[in-house]
């Protein structure tokens, strides 16, 4: 039997074609077609008035754990707590234990991805066991489905080997991923530097230890025209450097998270270990350059830099607690904000949370075009709740959000034409 | 400054996690129960019953000789059971958290926990998962209040005032939990604060605690009335923070010479132990214008004062009747 599916009264809104309007949206068999292709009595009808219908979200920054640390998520528990936030497709990072650096591991992820709730893209290590000496075999985990390749969390410290990253990743076409630190300017730091830190005895990470790794990213992708994404971009300072490369043509491109451009080290204050990520939470000042970069298009993506954790690793002393919070069931809510406030339009936050991953990822998805996959999320961005991390469907419940009012919020996510979620 | 206490006042914290939750009428109140407290230290008997029937523990994660002694003197005598745990804080990679500690020492009913730790925010934590009051004796490089409190008294007790005084603090202050409980506590109280030392020993954005940073040792004492060197760990020389202790010593050590520059009856702290040499030159330790002994004698005062309070002592006239 055929599965059609008809959005009623809907605002479409998909950037890929410059749409902007109340329409239906038809979906037959996992493909978005035209409303007048549906007949409504054979189909299953959603009345959504007052909702913004748009191509299924696209996180390219999730830590799913699995292998490894199921103990933290899975790789199900992970797409389930996804598609509660109205993604489509996450790209998880390749921190697992043993870490994502050879095909026969990024094929286990893709096939216990496969019956979940969300399109899970793999990203490769950029070396061997992100040790940071040799590269991994990265045509082989292309083959097997990585789209990109990082050593997330432990950065390159060789530049040498940087740039034969750069230059062998586009070989395959793989995107670069950098998560920009200089080590040795933020080793036993644990939040960002300044008064806060001062205040609270704890060790800082200056401003300066990733735009100086940001910098290096952008002279290598310069000197081998590769191509190279920054990762959770949290500083002023990063952002004047991506915006002169772009301005001079380098393959740039730059993602930020909700929680920098919501929180600022303030939410430190009282040693809050879910306030704690690397890079660290910053300045009032780099969270207005942050929002004014989505507006303006130095940041290209929004990603949620997911990191769940137990009580083990938080309910520990602040300098001894892991980094890292969740984020997929408060993304949207929290950029959402961003279109309230006038910020943003409904269209940009589109591009930020679906279009531009797609692109900069290689993947499929971000339109709504007809014959497009129907990944599509239905938000109503009036919905207001509490969100309550205990209840979330992440393994995770480390996050500063927990308790929050937010507005807006993902109704339905359907993958490829079924729904994945629900929340009605 | 402790006589301007107002009647209505209580003293309300269960924990002392820094100077930076006192009030000026919190710190001028400990002063003042601190300053009752001390003759009781100069008696023949050097015991009250005050406290008798409470337990007390010192739970240490670091080594520390004076600290520790001073609260078991001050804890005894007031007559309450003290122990001591020196506790590893290796047993982390045993797998025992400070929670699970917390929860186990929790167990046994204590009623203050007097915690060291190198974790800056460890009392808070502690604090979380106990009933018992909780007292900072060193937190990483956050507060030491104690320490800061008995420096308060020591100041007062030869200036008569707090407010308006010079203090200059030299030495490493990023490194020093004494420092920022310093820092906090004379500026609440009206002094002016001056910070002098290499940069690489200056904090981020101190400044903004009220501070004055001095580009010389000399800016710094000019005028001073109080002197405070610190203390410096001798691991710095190899964090890069300072090439060696010969030259640190030549350029922002305290000698009398340099002390010619403060106010006449300028007087010289030091949380100790003294590097002689280093910090202080020997001279200047030992002479007329240290008070560094003082200091030492404070310390348990100020400390019975705090484990007092916590428990729920509020009016300095009490401990006087039930002390005699």
């Amino acid at each position: 039997m055929k599965s059609i599916i008809l959005l009623k009264n809907g605002r479409v809104i998909d950037p890929a074609q410059q749409r902007d309007e109340i329409a239906d949206l038809g979906i037959i068999d996992g493909r978005v077609v035209s409303p007048d292709a549906v007949a409504e009595k054979d189909a299953e009808i959603f009345d959504i008035r007052g909702c913004w219908v748009v191509p299924g979200l696209i996180d390219m920054h999730v830590h799913l754990r699995e292998p490894g640390e199921e103990y933290k998520e899975t790789i199900e528990t992970g797409c389930r707590a996804a598609a509660a936030g109205g993604f489509t497709a996450v790209a998880c990072m390749p921190n697992t234990n043993p870490v994502n650096d050879n095909s026969a591991v990024t094929r286990y992820i893709v096939e216990k991805a496969a019956t979940c709730a969300a399109r899970v893209y793999p990203v490769g290590a950029i070396s061997q066991g992100s040790k940071g000496e040799k590269l991994a075999e990265y045509g082989e985990m292309k083959l097997a489905g990585a789209v990109a390749v990082t050593d997330d969390g432990r950065p390159v410290v060789d530049s040498r080997l940087m740039r034969r990253a750069m230059e062998y990743a586009s070989s395959h076409g793989l995107l670069v991923m950098s998560h920009a630190e200089e080590l040795a300017l933020s080793r036993g730091g644990c939040m960002n530097e300044g008064e806060i830190s001062t205040r609270l005895g704890l060790r800082g990470v200056p401003a300066a230890a990733e735009s100086i790794m940001v910098y290096r990213e952008i002279a290598l992708a310069e000197l081998t025209g590769g191509r190279v994404h920054i990762s959770h971009v949290s500083t002023a300072q990063s952002l004047v450097l991506i915006s002169s490369a772009k301005a001079r043509g380098v393959k740039v491109t730059a993602e930020t998270a909700p929680h920098y451009f919501t929180l600022t080290e303030q939410a430190v204050l009282g040693y809050n270990t879910h306030a704690k990520m690397n890079p660290p939470l910053r300045t009032e000042q780099d969270r207005q350059a942050i929002r004014a970069a989505l507006r303006d298009g130095t940041l290209d993506a929004i990603a949620t830099d997911h990191a769940p954790h137990s009580v083990l690793q938080k309910e520990v002393e602040f300098n001894q607690a892991a980094n890292g919070i969740v984020g997929l069931e408060t993304s949207l809510s929290l950029s959402l904000a961003l279109v309230r406030e006038g910020l943003i339009g409904p269209g940009r936050l589109v591009e930020l949370m679906s279009l531009t991953p797609a692109r900069v990822l290689g993947v499929a998805g971000g339109s709504l075009d007809n014959g497009a996959i129907a990944d599509v999320t239905v938000i109503d961005p009036e919905k207001r709740y509490i969100f309550s991390a205990e209840k979330g469907f992440s393994k995770g419940k480390n996050s500063p959000f927990d308790g929050w009012n937010l507005q807006g919020k993902a109704i339905y996510t359907f993958l490829a034409g079924r729904l994945s979620h629900c929340d009605i | 400054m402790a006589e301007k206490t107002q009647p209505e006042y209580q003293f309300q914290h269960k924990h002392i996690f820094g100077i930076e939750q006192l009030s000026v009428a919190d710190i001028s109140h400990i002063l003042a129960t601190a300053r009752s407290f001390r003759e009781i230290s100069s008696r023949p008997i050097k015991k009250v019953p005050t406290l008798r029937g409470k337990t007390i523990v010192n739970l240490f994660f670091e080594p520390s000789t004076r600290t520790r002694l001073s609260f078991e003197i001050a804890a005894k005598r007031m007559s309450a059971d003290t122990f001591n745990i020196s506790a590893s804080t290796s047993s982390a990679t045993k797998g025992e958290t400070l929670v699970d500690t917390a929860r186990n020492i929790q167990a046994m009913n204590p009623d203050v926990i007097i915690v060291r730790h190198a974790s800056s925010g460890a009392p808070q934590l502690l604090a979380k998962h106990i009933d018992a009051s909780v007292i900072n004796a060193g937190d990483g490089a956050h507060e030491h209040p104690s320490q800061g409190l008995l420096d308060m008294m020591t100041v007062f007790d030869r200036k008569g005032r707090l407010e308006g005084l010079k203090l200059a603090i030299i030495g490493d202050i990023a490194h020093s939990r004494v420092a920022l409980s310093d820092i906090i506590g004379f500026t609440r109280m009206g002094a002016d604060v001056y910070l002098a030392g290499p940069q690489t020993f200056i904090p981020a954005a101190v400044d903004r605690l009220g501070v004055t940073v001095c580009r010389s040792v000399e800016d710094a004492v000019r005028g001073a009335d109080v002197v405070m060197a610190l203390r410096i760990q001798l691991e710095r020389q190899n964090d890069s923070l300072i090439p060696s202790l010969r030259e640190y010593s030549r350029f922002f050590g305290i000698s009398n010479n340099l002390l010619d520059l403060a106010k006449e009856d300028v007087i010289v702290m030091h949380p100790g132990p003294v590097n002689r040499g280093v910090e202080l030159s020997p001279d200047v330790a030992d002479g007329r214008r240290s008070v560094i002994l003082d200091q030492v004698t404070n310390g348990v005062a100020v400390r019975m004062a705090l484990l007092y309070l916590v428990l729920g002592g509020n009016k300095g006239s009490d401990v006087q009747s039930e002390s005699r």
